[in-house]
């Protein structure tokens, strides 16, 4: 079997989403990973050279939903991530969305913040991940999410 | 120098006006970024918003961390080894969308290095102690197996 380098696309929001993510790199450390956030200047403090700015976005504003929509999915056409993964919010579950349609593996990591239940946007990406953990045993019993450890 | 961050998406003057009060009881620099909140409060340095950059340099030379129960502060102090005192917000006063910042303040609650304040009078009492210690650094045995199991499944993934 001859080892092929993955291709990985990981989003995350600003704030404690990136931090998660930030968090969990060693475990892209055997792919090529291209990282996707909504704050200018955020890769560059973690050294990260390959990496796209997209607008971020939430329910409430439809407009830069189409536009982030719009955005990744000309990332992942460029980049064609066999892989995308997303520790939230919204912006991931885009990605996830569209990383389903267009063939890629697609997880997401539920923000260690929601200790009680899923997020809104996990129970959003739930539909689009072919993996779905929770960091915390409780949620994933309720939503059906697995559970795997935590980034605490 | 004492850092207060509350987070930008979202005010917490609760939070701010406790360091705010006891301005004159510290003889330290307090620097807070307090999101959208046009307080002006003279004893403390405060900023809407700061750049990552100055995030993490504030974040770095501080000696003592005071924030809302965002896991983002959380991750930020266990990386930069800054004891943080953490005030979780709470939804029946309207500083957050709904109470998961309690259920994390609950979850790290008696950690290492991870203060949990409820009022005011509790950040005070933080605020004047010199025993507070950073958090445990290092990859707790949860966050290897997380990372374990992801780097497997990437692996095998088609």
């Amino acid at each position: 079997m001859t080892l092929v380098t993955k291709k990985i696309l990981a989003i995350a929001s600003a704030g404690g989403h990136w931090h998660q993510l930030m968090a969990l790199r060693p475990a892209f450390a055997t792919g090529k990973v291209h990282y996707a956030t909504t704050l200018r200047g955020l890769p560059e403090q973690f050294g990260l050279t390959s990496a796209s700015l997209i607008p971020d976005c939430n329910r409430s504003t439809p407009f830069r939903a189409a536009l982030c929509t719009f955005i990744l999915a000309g990332l992942i056409l460029w980049h064609r991530p066999n892989v995308i993964v997303s520790t939230g919010a919204l912006p991931g579950v885009i990605g996830l969305a569209l990383g389903k349609f267009l063939g890629a593996e697609t997880i997401w990591i539920d923000s260690v913040a929601n200790a009680e239940e899923l997020s809104s946007s996990g129970r959003l990406a739930k539909r689009f991940a072919k993996l779905c953990l929770s960091q915390w045993e409780m949620p994933a019993r309720k939503s059906g999410a697995a559970y795997a450890g935590s980034v605490l | 120098m004492i850092f207060v961050t509350t987070g930008t998406q979202l005010p917490f003057p609760a939070l701010v006006d406790a360091v705010a009060a006891m301005a004159n009881k510290l003889d330290e620099r307090i620097i807070a970024q307090v999101g959208p909140d046009k307080t002006y409060r003279p004893d403390i340095d405060s900023f809407d918003h700061l750049d990552p950059d100055r995030y993490e340099a504030f974040f770095a030379r501080a000696r003592l961390v005071v924030a809302h129960a965002g896991i983002g502060t959380v991750l930020s102090a266990i990386k930069h080894q800054k004891p943080l005192v953490i005030m979780p917000r709470r939804f029946e006063l309207g500083e957050h969308r709904n109470d998961h910042q309690n259920a994390t303040a609950r979850e790290l609650e008696g950690r290492q290095g991870i203060y949990v304040a409820r009022t005011e009078r509790e950040i005070a009492s933080y605020l004047l102690r010199n025993d507070l210690v950073p958090p445990n650094q290092g990859s707790s045995p949860k966050s290897a197996q997380l990372i374990g199991y992801l780097q497997k499944y990437i692996e095998s993934a088609a």
